[in-house]
């Protein structure tokens, strides 16, 4: 029998099954960070105007934390749509690669192309490096059910944090909320060190972090744009110059 | 044209839907189109993944020095002092997240106890 006739003749209990282990998937301690951090941002989004329906909405379109916190920030910042819709574009930039590295190890010789582009929405760093850990245990005809599960259960379930904190977060007291919306700059300090895949996006990371606050003075309502390009270029051509000297 | 540019109850959803879906799927899309065209060391991407990294960073500390809701009472100095300390957490106690998450939340809890101000 050949991979194709296989595929057909999957039945579908055993696709559920993986996609119930999926859903098991996301219930794991990076799950519940993700979580927590989602509860940060609620609060965010609710002190920049956001109406719940709208906060809701987001986290489901949108998908990614750092492309929402960027998009309430623009929201904040009083920016318009190309500017906002630019921001957040830039901040985006690395799903594709991701996606890129991802899509091999999720299909199979016969996934139907429209599956893919639907299961990529589900992309973000926590589904993403959650995938790359589990998919090599997954049959491989079963993985895009497999990822189906852990990827909508991530989004269904921080859809509910988002709204369960939007509907208590202005009952709280004031150390409790102050430690919530703590909880997103520490989150993203830690992960996207972590998230790093070579020594110029660590240096690009420093930059960034120094750069944001005097670009927010000294460029208002530019401020991301240019702290990212100087950063990320600054990085870039200290990337370039490490390579040369290991090189000669 | 702001997200509060316009009083139509749809503007804010079409608003998020350009600003903020298109903006992030059309990469998602594009990787999975490109599959594996592309090669993942090539110095375009470096180049591409430290402008996003940069980018996002500048996003965090913007967060950290000029926040906004119950945060924006803190003094500056705590703030930065508790966010480097969850970071010096997490690289120390062996890059793991919810080390620098519980310890910089730490820092931030007792240095607000600490302000009879707060």
């Amino acid at each position: 029998m050949n991979d194709l006739e296989s595929a057909r003749t999957v039945p579908t209990e055993a696709r559920g099954r993986w996609f119930l282990r999926g859903v098991r998937g996301a219930l794991s301690v990076p799950g519940f960070i993700l979580a927590s951090a989602f509860v940060g941002f609620a609060g965010l989004a609710r002190d920049a105007g956001l109406t719940l329906a709208q906060v809701v909405f987001m986290t489901g379109m949108v998908w990614a934390l750092p492309a929402k916190v960027v998009l309430v920030g623009a929201i904040l910042a009083g920016s318009s749509l190309p500017a906002a819709a630019f921001a957040v574009a830039l901040s985006s930039v690395r799903l594709a690669p991701m996606v890129v590295a991802l899509t091999p190890e999720l299909r199979d010789a016969n996934t139907r192309p429209w599956v893919l582009y639907l299961l990529s929405h589900f992309v973000a760093v926590t589904s993403w490096v959650l995938a790359m850990e589990q998919l090599r245990h997954v049959p491989r005809s079963m993985r895009t059910a497999y990822y189906a599960g852990l990827g909508s259960t991530l989004v269904v379930m921080n859809m509910a944090v988002v709204a369960t904190v939007f509907l208590i977060a202005g009952r709280l007291p004031p150390l409790l909320s102050a430690a919530l919306f703590f909880l997103t700059p520490l989150y993203f300090v830690t992960s996207l060190w972590g998230s790093a895949r070579e020594r110029a996006s660590h240096l690009a990371m420093i930059f960034g972090l120094a750069l944001g606050p005097v670009f927010h003075v000294v460029t208002p309502g530019f401020d991301l744009l240019a702290a990212g390009l100087l950063a990320g270029s600054g990085a870039f051509a200290s990337h370039l110059l490490w390579r040369r000297r290991r090189g000669a | 044209m702001t997200f509060t540019a316009l009083d139509a109850w749809w503007w804010p959803y079409l608003f998020i839907l350009i600003g903020g879906w298109l903006a992030t799927d059309f990469w998602r899309f594009l990787g999975v189109y490109l599959g594996g065209r592309i090669s993942e060391d090539s110095d375009l991407l470096v180049l591409v993944r430290c402008i996003a990294t940069g980018l996002v960073a500048a996003v965090i500390a913007n967060l950290i020095v000029f926040p906004t809701g119950a945060l924006a009472t803190t003094p500056l100095l705590l703030r930065i002092f508790a966010a480097g300390a969850g970071f010096l957490a997490y690289l120390v106690g062996g890059q793991r997240v919810t080390v620098g998450i519980v310890v910089g939340e730490a820092v931030l809890g007792l240095g607000m106890l600490a302000m009879p101000v707060l």
